[in-house]
């Protein structure tokens, strides 16, 4: 079909480029950015799906008291298991690994990343960390069953599978620090000419931002996990107090990469959403330089609030203060980018098309994710509502709230320019609301029964939670649903869709001059950007 | 098609780049040991005599002569970068080679280090070690997880080395393209800064 | 995209003098610990070592001739690291 037309003209889109290798090594061994993106957002997808589905099967536990589906030890075993997928492989790598790679050479005028062969290797690292994690699931011993967060001292007390979880996640950290490095250089040096740092997208600014956070985190948890198996192999005592060690110093380490993760996946999706909004108010971004401003300092302050997951652990009175005024502090700058985005929206003659949805429903759940974590922040609610279903509602509201709707608006916005192709924009919308509602009946409720103490983590319940815990397994139906229905839309948009136009929603940021699908190169030639990212009045 | 696209990589090397992207990779290097640093801070700050009499059981001569020696090959792989620069072929292989060859020196006396410690039964999960109390086994489960994670890093700076000795060798690595050797130096002078504070935090304060 | 081949080539001399000034730094710490400072030989000996890595740094790896925006990277990592043990002797020095 597209081979006919494109072989008459001289656009060959990346995804007909003939290179040194036929079928499926062509993609495995492309070091095409825009090729290594998609390769991401197949593996992330599948992994997705796989986390989604043992979620699914954790509501359907809560859905009565008692044992209704599986024993407590499946119990510990699945959340720990969805966890570490869906941090991990999911929403870590996320928005900066596949729309990153594929959108931040196209938005700055670059023909590709600056170190091509390291970004094909990060997506191997990525695939090899990710097979090593999940080998734990099938060996002897059985799957984790610490919790994500491997917390010392069960780390190394369990006699489950450890170790492959524990080395997954630190080769995977090896691939999130390699793309760090990889947009860093890039942003720095392959900017078009007249691409000023004032003139780069909001996209690439938070790309900039977590790229940042990636080098400099990471390998915090990454010693931290190699003392775990330091302890575990060698019995060298770090975190076991029986040898001296202390746990709570195991928790200051973890949650020293931790915390700022949170940031790695929030930013991006902060990035995408800015993107979003201008295209479809049709309007110039509000405070575009605040949302810069903002974007670096929450970056750098979201660096120092660690503490705030350990306010129940048994830190100095000292410590509890500094990091919950911290918590405080990295509000503001959130808070500052909220205002810019209904800034934009004010006055804007909006076009009600499927990524505004998402991105509008990004508003409502960020905010609701972001003020609970503001009740999480003070230390005397903390003490009520730590480990309690509270705190998952709380940041399955920024990460699969935030993150997660910003990942779908991102897919709506640029699905044409990725596939050339369009996708079915009523039955989109028809997704997007089964999935809102979906996703609001499942995890409100979760607030109050973590205000009446109902705690995380637990496979039963006594009787007076059973009501809301009944809804939340039936809006987990509803949202699972509504994402069907987006899949297969989306599946069925990039195969047999409508052609798509260059500019479809009349975006102004560079990636909307470029062919969709895009050449292998990208530009013919390197624009020269005379402009903001977003004159559009 | 691959071969032009290879081309055009080719035009547009960036050695500036590639200068900050080791960096960076520096950068991550530098905040694993500061992990370290965070432990070994921590712990030696609740058991500050336990630190100070087992430190004694290191012997000050070794560490100053190990320390000696990775600052000569420091200074060695600097010279190597001036010296590609000078085209002169001969006086960077020498230094590269004489680089190498004090970081077997370093490795073999860190084997013997390590030996004697084994030896006496001071190595993590020993009886002997158990009997000592808590902050000596802590002092010595740091001691060999952080000189053996900087020892591990000797051996990838020697294989780094090596390699580029190699082009150096065969005139693939040229003051044209000196970029490789550069960044094998910035890795080798991480390795000398990282040992230039696990020396004295082991040997010194006792 | 110019490539910086930098044009400056460091002598020989200088890395033998640096070289030199961070064997005769070490030779003194080692001699100043074996002295009782009580707390102040941890300070000194911290202090002596700082001093060497900036000699590696700004000599050996360059920095002196690089940029400003590898300078200010490299300064900024280093007081990123202070910071995070700054705060995490907030917990262990108030407990």
């Amino acid at each position: 079909m597209s081979n006919h037309i494109s072989e008459t003209t001289t656009h060959v889109s990346f995804r007909e480029e003939k290179g040194r290798y036929k079928g499926i090594f062509a993609w495995i061994f492309s070091t095409d950015h825009k090729r290594i993106g998609l390769l991401y957002l197949y593996a992330i997808v599948t992994f997705f799906l796989v986390g989604v589905s043992l979620g699914a099967a954790m509501k359907l536990e809560l859905i009565a008291p008692g044992k209704t589906i599986m024993n407590p030890e499946a119990y510990n075993a699945i959340f720990t298991l969805h966890g570490v997928i869906m941090i991990f492989l999911v929403v870590v790598p996320g928005l900066p690994a596949v729309f990153g790679n594929f959108f931040l050479p196209i938005m700055i005028g670059a023909k590709d990343v600056a170190f091509p062969k390291l970004n094909l290797l990060s997506w191997w690292v990525y695939m090899v960390g990710a097979v090593i994690a999940l080998s734990a699931l099938f060996m002897g011993g059985g799957p984790p069953d610490t919790g994500w967060t491997f917390y010392a001292p069960y780390s190394f007390k369990t006699n489950t599978n450890m170790l492959p979880a524990v080395i997954g996640a630190f080769v995977l950290g090896f691939s999130s620090i390699l793309t760090g490095i990889n947009f860093i250089v890039t942003i720095h040096r392959l900017r078009a000419p007249g691409m000023t740092w004032f003139r780069l997208p909001l996209f690439p600014w938070t790309l900039y931002g977590t790229a940042w956070i990636q080098i400099l985190a990471t390998p915090i948890v990454g010693i931290t996990l190699l003392m775990i198996v330091g302890e575990r192999l060698f019995h060298i005592g770090f975190f076991d107090p029986a040898l001296g060690g202390d746990p709570i110093l195991y928790q200051h380490l973890f949650w020293i990469y931790s915390h700022p993760a949170v940031y790695i996946m929030i930013l991006p999706a902060m990035g995408a959403i800015s993107e979003i909004i201008p295209t479809f108010a049709n309007k110039s971004i509000f405070g575009y330089k605040a949302i810069v401003i903002s974007t670096l300092a929450i970056a750098f302050v979201g660096y120092f609030v660690w503490g705030h997951h350990m306010f129940t652990s048994g830190m100095s009175g000292t410590a509890l203060y500094t990091f919950s005024f911290l918590t405080f502090l990295v509000a503001i700058p959130s808070a500052i980018k909220v205002f810019n985005w209904v800034g934009t929206l004010h006055k804007a003659s909006i076009q009600l098309e499927p990524p505004f949805f998402w991105a509008a429903s990004f508003l409502f759940v960020f905010m609701i994710g972001g003020l609970s974590g503001l009740a999480l922040g003070a230390l005397a609610t903390n003490v009520h509502l730590h480990d309690t279903a509270f705190v998952v509602a709380h940041f399955h509201f920024i990460v699969f709230g935030g993150v997660g709707f910003a990942f779908m608006g991102a897919i709506h916005y640029w699905f044409p320019k990725i596939w050339g192709r369009m996708y079915n924009t009523k039955v989109a919308t028809r997704g997007w609301i089964m999935f809102f509602i979906g996703f609001t009946t499942l995890y409100l409720p979760m607030f109050f029964l973590g205000i009446d103490g109902m705690p995380r983590r637990y496979y039963d319940y006594v009787d007076r939670f059973h009501g809301p815990n009944i809804i939340s397994t039936i809006g987990s139906w509803v949202m699972i649903a509504g994402l069907i229905i987006i899949l297969v839309n989306l599946i069925r948009g990039a195969k047999k869709g409508p052609k798509a136009t260059k500019n479809p929603w009349g975006g102004k940021t560079l990636e909307w001059e470029v062919d969709s699908p895009p050449t292998l190169e990208n530009f013919e030639e390197i624009p020269v950007i005379k402009r903001s990212p977003y004159d559009y009045r | 098609m691959s071969q032009t696209i290879a081309l055009s990589h080719d035009i547009h090397r960036d050695d500036e780049g590639s200068k900050i992207g080791m960096w960076l990779f520096i950068f991550t290097e530098l905040l694993l040991f500061a992990g370290l640093f965070i432990v070994y801070g921590v712990y030696r700050y609740l058991n500050p005599v336990a630190f100070h009499l087992a430190a004694e059981e290191l012997s000050v001569t070794v560490g100053t002569v190990n320390t000696i020696i990775l600052l000569g090959s420091s200074a060695c792989m600097a010279m190597a970068s001036s010296a590609i620069r000078m085209r002169n072929k001969g006086m960077t292989m020498l230094m590269l080679a004489t680089t190498l060859f004090i970081a077997f020196m370093f490795l073999v006396n860190k084997y013997f280090e390590w030996e004697g410690k084994f030896h006496h039964g001071l190595f993590p999960g020993s009886e002997d070690l158990l009997k000592l109390g808590q902050g000596d086994t802590l002092f010595y489960g740091l001691y060999f997880f952080m000189t053996g994670l900087h020892a591990l890093h000797i051996i990838v700076g020697f294989i780094l080395i090596t390699i580029v000795s190699v082009r150096v060798n065969n005139n693939t690595l040229t003051a044209d393209n000196p970029v490789l050797l550069d960044n094998a130096g910035l890795y080798w002078h991480l390795v000398d800064l990282i040992w230039i504070f696990l020396f004295p935090l082991f040997y010194l304060i006792a | 995209m110019e490539n910086h081949n930098e044009p400056h080539i460091v002598p020989f001399k200088t890395y033998g003098i640096i070289l030199a000034v961070l064997v005769v730094l070490t030779l003194i710490s080692v001699a100043v610990t074996q002295i009782d400072l009580a707390s102040l030989t941890v300070f000194t000996a911290i202090l002596l070592a700082t001093i060497k890595s900036g000699l590696v740094l700004v000599y050996f790896m360059h920095l002196k001739f690089d940029n400003k925006l590898l300078k200010a990277l490299v300064s900024a990592v280093f007081i990123l690291i202070a910071l995070v043990m700054f705060v995490t002797f907030l917990d262990y020095n108030y407990r």
